[in-house]
């Protein structure tokens, strides 16, 4: 998935001047997780610019990149960090356009997410808090040939763009890629496994922990139906209600805390959209409402796990 | 650099002042009969700032003011007609009602960004528009404003710095009116001079006096020139004095009444009126002349905006997003090909010269020390810190030079 990303950015740069990187490292040493390796010594100082510890400038200077008509990716070395730009992201890029009609066709990506014991500050699953920011789009690939995709359309989309790359799968998911270019687009799940008994939502990480638990319940005679989001701000709603109004029942899974993460936006949608086909409760499993803690037994009782889900969906397939 | 004006440019300079000056006390009588939708900010006393600051602009040139830098607006090429739509929240505004006061601007024509109400976040973001401005090759130069208060947010910091790295064409003008909303200067930052903090960044600063607007003028014309050679951005300290509270509501009792004598026998337009008459620049038919088309333009712009619309509710959904509504081309002044490989093609590694070792210097000249109140004149120019190093050390390594 990592390379599926540099390629992304690779491509974008080859094909666009106005496409530029910067961030904390991105240059000669290609990025803390070497997602930039190489497009210094390609496209040069210009493009490709090692900032100081600035998360705010970083940003800002993105945002004004853009209204000049550049494409900048900015990126954050963790994103974990992104919290110390909030203002940012959240008044000046996500109000930007709809204040005075000024667009802010920027990428701020990183990498997220947890299972890798990088503790409190190196772990997180910010996205809810950008999600609730109308103005932004916020993408959470799982699979690298989404990854390549969504970024590309993430560059060329006019809005900012909150790109989240999940740590765990930067070298965990290889798949070929097609040669060529193409792009995957915002705002639409996708259906990963199709089944009858039972919907599970996820995205990220915990698409392929919900893939894992889908092949369990098969064994026993449960067939899932996984949809991955890829996209959380703008949400696919149809593709949500459509799959409800099939299976009837709907389990979200997520990697995020509990209380105020996607699920609960999710079962509200799903109780206005699709009230009369529920055959049961919305359940969720989530990682704990506490930080991300650091020692490999805490963080394993944290994140939600195969049996968890798996679990879940039982109890759900009763209903 | 001697930087001199033309009469018809004295004459500008006085015509945006008193412009300035006039809105918002025909904004002050809209506020007390309730048609002014929110707070209302004065920049009474502080139009030389935001006028003659702007006065040094090309047209290519961008800014992004802030809440008091009306003036500014005004010299850029807004009309008082899209500062009163803006108050009144009418559906004509620049904004359509989104927004109110001078939170708004123009991409394409007049290079103004909208500021937020957050101090500070301009900075980034204007050293982001210089950055851009220098890629593609369009000689522009960035100009933004903050408060003596707005000094001490981290974005201030993060933007000025990064500014210095990148050596970004970004004039930045401390207006210090020594209040933060109740706070007086003193109480927000220890040192005499809030230019003083350039020298933690090694740019170069000016102080002035903010009351004079020919002084501003030059001090800035001089900043504005300097940055667009490429030398980097540059810190100006206006020193001022807010003559009304941090906005209508507030009574300002805190503020010593002798301040308030002091500065109001200072009045900028006072002073530049008197100077005018002095230098015999103009006569009494030529102000008179001035002063009747401000209230011409200014009485038709009014009606205009009474006779506005508010916007449709519906309108609230509207414009979130860019769906397609905007083309994103930039302005290339310069090849592309010298962007793309394989012209764009360098080695990827760092030249640190002196490998950053203890080095005894001299401490900065003496003339870095200057009184807190300058009189009326030139503004003082601070040296630059990195000038004040000796020795090869001090030289831009030529890799860095190529990131210009």
């Amino acid at each position: 998935m990592l390379e599926a990303i540099r390629q992304a950015l690779f491509e974008e740069m080859e094909r666009d001047p106005a496409v530029v990187l910067l961030g904390e490292d991105v240059g000669v040493y290609g990025g803390a997780f070497k997602v930039t390796a190489g497009l210094l010594e390609r496209f040069g100082w210009e493009r490709v610019i090692d900032t100081p510890i600035s998360e705010t400038a970083i940003v800002g200077a993105a945002v004004g990149m853009s209204y000049l008509g550049l494409r900048p990716v900015a990126e954050m070395q963790f994103i974990d960090f992104i919290a110390c730009c909030f203002n940012q992201l959240t008044n000046f890029a996500a109000k930007s356009h709809y204040r005075w009609g000024a667009p802010v066709p920027m990428v701020v990506r990183g990498p997220s997410g947890g299972g890798v014991h990088g503790g409190p500050f190196h772990s997180a699953n910010p996205e809810m808090y950008f999600v609730h920011t109308p103005g932004l789009k916020v993408v959470y690939p799982s699979t690298a040939y989404d990854a390549k995709g969504l970024l590309k359309s993430a560059i060329r989309d006019n809005n900012p763009v909150l790109f989240f790359e999940h740590k765990f799968l930067y070298r965990r998911v290889k798949e070929e890629l097609p040669s060529g270019d193409y792009t995957v687009p915002l705002g639409k799940a996708v259906v990963r496994r199709e089944g009858r008994d039972l919907t599970m939502v996820s995205y990220a990480a915990m698409m392929h922990t919900s893939m894992e638990a889908a092949e369990v319940l098969a064994k026993e005679g449960i067939e899932a139906e996984v949809i991955d989001l890829r996209t959380l701000l703008p949400l696919d709603r149809e593709t949500l209600l459509a799959s409800v109004k099939k299976t009837n029942k709907i389990l979200v899974v997520h990697e995020d805390t509990r209380t105020g993460g996607i699920a609960g936006e999710i079962a509200a949608l799903v109780c206005e959209g699709a009230f009369e086909d529920l055959d049961g409760p919305v359940l969720r499993v989530t990682s704990l409402d506490t930080p991300v803690p650091y020692s490999p037994p805490l963080e394993e009782r944290f994140l939600p796990d195969v049996q968890r889900v798996a679990a879940a969906a039982r109890d759900l397939a009763r209903y | 650099m001697k930087i001199s004006l033309r009469r018809e440019q004295h004459l500008e300079l006085y015509y945006y002042m008193k412009l300035n000056r006039a809105l918002e006390e025909q904004m002050v009588r809209l506020f007390r009969q309730n048609k002014i939708v929110g707070g209302l900010y004065s920049s009474l006393g502080q139009e030389a700032i935001s006028v003659g600051t702007a006065y040094a602009l090309e047209p290519r040139d961008w800014l992004a003011p802030m809440i008091r830098n009306i003036g500014a607006l005004l010299v850029k090429g807004f009309k008082p007609r899209d500062i009163l739509t803006q108050h009144m929240a009418k559906y004509t505004s620049p904004t359509l009602g989104k927004d109110g006061t001078s939170h708004f601007g123009d991409l394409k024509v007049r290079h103004v960004v909208s500021p937020i109400s957050m101090l500070g976040d301009l900075i980034p973001v204007m050293t982001g528009i210089a950055m851009a401005g220098s890629y593609l090759g369009q000689k522009i130069v960035a100009m933004t404003w903050i408060g003596d208060g707005g000094t001490s947010t981290g974005a201030f910091h993060e933007g000025i710095n990064l500014a210095a790295v990148q050596k970004a064409a970004l004039v930045c003008i401390i207006e210090n009116n020594q209040w933060a909303y109740s706070t007086p200067v003193r109480r927000q930052v220890p040192t005499q001079d809030l230019a003083d903090r350039a020298k933690a960044y090694g740019i170069p600063s000016y102080v002035v006096d903010g009351n004079d607007v020919v002084s501003v003028y030059q001090v800035s014309k001089e900043a504005v020139e300097r940055c667009r050679s490429g030398q980097g951005p540059i810190l100006i300290e206006a020193k001022t004095m807010r003559m009304k509270g941090h906005a209508q509501h507030d009574a300002a009792e805190y503020v010593p009444k002798a301040m308030f004598e002091y500065w109001k026998a200072r009045d900028p337009l006072d002073r530049y009126e008197k100077h005018l008459t002095a230098s015999k620049l103009w006569d009494a038919q030529t102000k008179a002349e001035i002063d009747a088309r401000i209230e011409r333009e200014l009485q038709e712009d009014l009606e205009f905006a009474e006779s506005s619309p508010l916007p449709p509710p519906e309108l609230v959904e509207q414009g979130v997003y860019c769906e397609g509504c905007h083309t994103i081309e930039p302005d290339w002044q310069r090849p592309k090909e010298e962007l793309v490989p394989p012209k764009s093609r360098v080695a990827a590694v760092w030249e640190v010269e002196g490998f950053g070792a203890f080095e005894k210097r001299e401490e900065p000249a003496a003339a870095a020390k200057h009184s807190t109140v300058l009189a009326s004149g030139d503004g003082r120019r601070h040296p630059a810190q990195p000038s004040a190093r000796k020795g090869k050390a001090a030289k831009t390594p030529a890799r860095n030079k190529v990131r210009r």
